[in-house]
């Protein structure tokens, strides 16, 4: 099986961006947690130690992947996800809780977080579905069904509580779109977050007013024949203002305030001073210290282990969800950047990949596996660079933690086993 | 379309990612050294400014003192016991200390031990380095060379938060000057600090100034001022004032500036200084009786009783209402109405100079009528008088350079309307205001200012406490330029006349000063005061104004002294001495500077609060003896 075929076959261009963002989240991680006493960088008590383990780990776990059949995971698909919804039920009985969130398994030596394999499975188990000869997207009742396979293992976790990786489930939607959903569905999703944002940045009455212009523009430019559809534009901005006053209604008496004062954070609504030098202290803490490192770093970057507010630990989760700052601090816009453009690169390279699969099983796992690391890495970086609210979720290669390294060097590398078969299974 | 979607969309996060990062990290970076945890930024506190007398005699310098200091991380265990012996405090409290600076910061340090003084110190010095995580740090402390003045000098504490958020320039543990003139001049007494910025590395140790230093600036010496107070005749004053509730206020009329302003009772300046002082100033600010931080020189309006009648006499000449010499009768007295109200001048055909040397309220109730009743109502008439009035500088702030006083009051139309509706009021029903006992009311300040006014013949200068910056005159033209009362010249001189003789024949005869010819009003103010609910009369205030010499004023003053029964008693003595103390240096007066030394009006003080009965304006005041204050020597 492990021929020299496979090495020939293999995408060696992924596999470069994933070493290499691997390699530059270690070193960010080593920098992070060093400490002054000398250690070895195979000190397993050491953070990085440990990661250097799972690093280990899922190179060998590769070599693993690698050997199996690659009909093997279309095989059992059903089976990962239905062990995977238990393992999430079992959280509830026999969860570990840190840090406020019953989302680990005590292994020991090792705490598992059950919601990284599911992210695998339920990649999977969608592709599956959708691939199926008796699906079609097009369909109502398919469209229901493919839904639940993302809602179940998000309304699991959500209660643990870990609204952040439920969040992640919902970027599988992007492969139903890929495989036929009407876009319609994402055009109004788009439309809605736009009214959310304008309403709590400007209000309702800009709103109306932004709407009208629009509408004005519109029968300005319309050609002369065009007819326009009255009634239903009419509908249409009624209840885009009813949306924009509910908005507004349960931004002001529904959310708590500790909600509020995140997007007020997010979209810059406090103008204030003091309060905003309140939110800075509390729920702000962390983006303003991370906005503050990346900042310090400049163009060239403070250098290796040179970050001074990496060293004051001024940045909290630093190993974890806020690693992007130690690259920013350290490495400056060069480092940023690099790492910026790895990922973009990676995830075109996978597109192409997935687009050339001839298997719809292949092309529609490869789109999970794309959804789901494209939403990792949009929402957290955001989040550390001040563009996105704050959601806890790991950088994928990146942020500290056994888990997610296996959970994304698997879904990455089930995708590229998959794409040594292309060939075969187009036969 | 659909196969480019995701491609699409990852390139526009691509984008947006590197345009907000190349905002952060290339265009925004503002280079806020505080917010760097590598640099440290370090004050140099400059020494505050000297404050010396009109005369060069040093009041306030400074005094190093040595705080000890703790950076609670860095401590190592420690003899509790010995190091608590050391600094000699009790271990409880050592204990609490230590854990308020660990809980404020365990990394950046705290005060333990606040203003040790130069003995503990130098006994602490070479043990300092057996307790690691103590340090000991340099502070500026008040040194006062003299023992009054503690009302005008105030004092100063560390800013609060208020402070620093009204005033950037203060950081954390700065002084400024709280009351007096280190308040007012505080921007001139603190200098500017100096900054250093620090780098350190990654271990937090210094490696030297940031940038070279191009950032730093040195720290600017306070400059020293000389105010006008005279040294001597404010401790002088204070001793007169011992054991007696009032104000003294002294001007030179040639120039507003003030050279005494006495509140009695007042407290050494020294007790707000040091480890004392918050206890200390519990206790000035808790006594509610005696209120020895109420400046009664500024902030004391009272009735101002006869020397009132100066500026009725004034009015009424330049309203042409009388002469100097038109005549009223006194029967002992004069009528309102079907009532008799008394007068102690001793009757007769009273003119200008008699009435204000017998100070007679019967002819000063008839000039005042004749005021009102020169204009065709009364409303106006009283308009005029309160302009005439209020030309003197009485009813309004002065806007003198005292960082805080009462304005004293004029009546208004408005207040009398609202108090006899329908124009029912006339110049009879306001008589009181004729001998200064009705709604009037002045600070000691302000009768001194118009004493000025009335020695200047009809113009002063608004009184001020600053006379030199770093040796340098001011020239502040608020202060150096006259500000004329609406009485012509020609009139003060039959006035002052009458004051002279206040001395010669009047109220005042026996209080004469050998030498030196002194224009004075005496002023025995009716004084009530509500116990439990009742109004009750209490013991007349005595009050005296006088400006000496007549020919060329060199002192104007005003004394207020509550409860002093006649003008001439307390008031008129303490203003003579003054004045003699003032003008020659010394006194030859022995008996009368003895006589107010020893005396004090403690008995009268306690009579409202005794609960029983009592006598009002005694006579005899033997029972009054004091231990008189005793003689400061400054340095």
């Amino acid at each position: 099986m492990f021929g020299k075929s496979i090495y020939k076959r293999i995408d060696w261009l992924s596999i470069f961006f994933y070493l290499a963002l691997v390699a530059i989240g270690w070193v960010s991680i080593y920098s992070s947690t060093f400490t002054t006493t000398e250690q070895s960088i195979f000190d397993f008590s050491s953070l990085h130690g440990k990661q250097l383990f799972f690093i280990g780990a899922s190179l060998i776990s590769i070599l693993l992947i690698m050997a199996l059949e690659a009909s093997f995971f279309e095989r059992f698909s059903s089976v990962f996800y239905v062990i995977s919804l238990i393992s999430l039920l079992g959280l509830f009985l026999f969860g570990r809780t840190i840090a406020g969130a019953t989302s680990w398994y005590d292994l020991g030596f090792f705490n598992l977080q059950p919601s990284e394999p599911a992210k695998v499975a339920t990649a999977l188990a969608l592709a599956k579905y959708l691939s199926d000869i008796q699906t079609d997207i097009k369909r109502r009742k398919d469209q229901l069904y493919a839904f639940l396979i993302i809602l179940i293992p998000a309304v699991l976790i959500i209660p643990q509580p870990d609204p952040g990786s439920a969040l992640v489930f919902f970027a599988l939607t992007f492969v139903l779109f890929r495989e036929g959903l009407p876009l319609y569905y994402l055009g109004i999703a788009f439309l809605a977050l736009i009214v959310f944002v304008t309403t709590l940045k400007f209000g309702v009455v800009w709103v109306a007013i932004f709407l009208g212009i629009i509408l004005v523009l519109l029968f300005l430019l319309k050609k002369k024949s065009f007819k326009m559809p009255i009634i239903p534009i009419i509908g249409f901005a009624i209840l885009v203002i009813l949306f924009s006053l509910s908005v507004n209604f349960v931004f002001n008496n529904v959310f708590q305030d500790r909600h509020r004062d995140r997007f007020s954070l997010w979209l810059r609504l406090e103008n204030d001073p003091a309060k905003l030098e309140k939110i800075r202290k509390t729920i702000g803490y962390n983006t303003h210290q991370s906005e503050k490192a990346i900042e310090s770093g400049q163009i060239y970057g403070k250098g290796f282990l040179e970050g001074t507010r990496t060293k004051g630990d001024f940045v909290p989760e630093q190993h974890s969800d806020y690693i992007f700052t130690t690259v920013g601090e350290e490495w400056g816009f060069i480092g940023t950047s690099i790492v910026i453009l790895l990922f973009t690169f990676l995830l075109l390279r996978l597109v192409y990949l997935a687009e050339r699969q001839k298997s719809n099983f292949s092309r529609m796992f490869g789109y999970g596996v794309i959804s789901i690391l494209l939403i990792h890495y949009f929402i957290n970086i955001g989040m550390v660079i001040g563009v996105l609210p704050t959601i806890g979720i790991p950088l994928p290669f990146f942020s500290y933690g056994g888990s997610n390294m296996f959970g994304f060097t698997a879904l990455l590398f089930i995708f590229l086993k998959l794409d040594t078969n292309r060939l075969k299974e187009g036969i | 379309m659909k196969k480019l979607l995701l491609s699409s969309i990852i390139i526009i996060i691509g984008i947006t990612f590197l345009g907000r990062l190349s905002y952060l990290q290339i265009f925004n970076f503002s280079p806020d050294l505080l917010d760097d945890p590598s640099i440290k930024l370090v004050y140099d506190y400059p020494e505050r400014g000297y404050i010396y007398d009109r005369n060069g005699k040093l009041l306030v310098a400074n005094d190093p003192a040595y705080d000890v200091m703790v950076i609670p991380r860095e401590v190592r265990s420690l003899d509790t016991l010995e190091f608590c012996k050391l600094l000699n405090i009790d271990k409880e409290k050592f204990n609490k200390e230590l854990n308020r600076a660990r809980v404020y910061s365990p990394r950046l340090p705290s005060v333990v031990v606040p203003q040790l003084s130069k003995e503990d110190y130098a006994r602490l010095q070479e043990k300092m380095r057996h307790y690691p995580g103590f340090f000991i740090q340099k502070r500026s402390l008040r040194y006062y060379d003299t023992k009054s003045a503690a009302n005008v000098l105030g004092y100063i504490s560390e800013v609060n938060e208020r402070d620093m958020a009204k005033n950037p320039h203060y950081i954390q543990g700065e002084l400024t000057g709280r009351i007096g003139v280190e308040k007012v001049y505080d921007h001139i007494l603190r200098g500017r600090k100096g900054k250093k910025h620090i780098q350190k590395d990654r271990f937090n140790r210094d490696i030297g100034p940031y940038k070279d230093g191009i950032l730093d600036s040195l720290p600017e010496q306070g400059k020293e001022i000389h105010i006008t107070i005279d040294k001597l005749l404010q401790e002088y004053g204070e001793r007169l004032m011992h054991g007696k509730r009032g104000g003294i206020v002294a001007i030179e009329p040639s120039t507003g500036e003030i050279l005494s302003m006495i509140s009695g009772p007042t407290y050494e300046p020294s007790l707000l200084v040091g480890r004392e002082r918050s206890r200390n100033y519990s206790k000035l600010h808790y006594d509610s009786i005696s209120k020895p931080l109420f400046d009664r020189s500024i902030s004391f309006e009272k009735a101002p009783g006869s020397p009132f009648k100066t500026l009725n006499a004034l009015v009424a000449l330049q309203e042409g209402v009388i002469s100097p010499s038109t005549t009223v009768g006194c029967s002992n007295g004069f009528y309102i109405g079907r009532s008799k109200k008394g007068c102690h001048c001793g009757g007769g055909k009273r003119n200008m100079n008699s009435g204000i040397y017998k100070s007679c309220n019967a002819y000063f109730v008839s000039v005042y009528r004749k005021i009102y009743e020169a204009f065709p109502s009364s409303s106006e008439g009283h308009q005029a008088w309160a302009k005439h009035m209020k030309s003197f500088g009485l009813g309004q702030y002065l806007g003198s350079d005292l960082h805080t006083g009462r304005k004293g009051r004029i009546p208004t139309k408005a207040m009398y309307d609202k108090w006899y509706p329908n124009n029912s009021w006339t110049a009879t029903t306001l008589y009181s205001n004729a001998i200064g006992q009705g709604e009037v009311a002045a600070t000691p300040l302000q009768l001194a200012n118009m004493t000025a006014a009335i020695a200047n013949r009809g113009h002063f200068y608004t009184p001020h406490v600053l006379k030199k910056v770093n040796g340098k005159d001011i020239e502040n033209p608020k202060f150096t330029e006259p500000r004329y009362t609406t009485i012509n010249k020609e009139h003060f001189e039959p006035v002052i006349q009458g004051m002279a003789d206040v001395y010669k024949k009047g109220t005042a005869q026996y209080i004469q000063i050998p030498d030196i010819e002194i224009a004075g009003k005496t002023g025995t103010v009716e004084n009530f005061m509500k116990i439990d609910s009742v109004k009750t009369q209490l013991t007349d205030n005595s009050v005296f104004v006088a400006f000496a010499p007549v020919d060329n004023p060199k002192i104007a003053i005003a004394v207020y002294i509550e409860n002093g029964y006649y003008g001439g008693r307390y008031a008129g003595h303490i203003a003579s001495l003054m004045i003699e103390k003032y003008l020659k240096g010394k006194i030859t007066r022995k008996d009368m500077e003895q006589r107010m030394l020893t005396r004090t009006l403690e008995r009268e003080y306690a009579k409202p609060y005794s609960g029983e009965e009592f006598k009002i304006n005694e006579y005899d005041w033997s029972q009054d003896a004091i231990e008189p204050k005793p003689e400061t020597s400054s340095k």
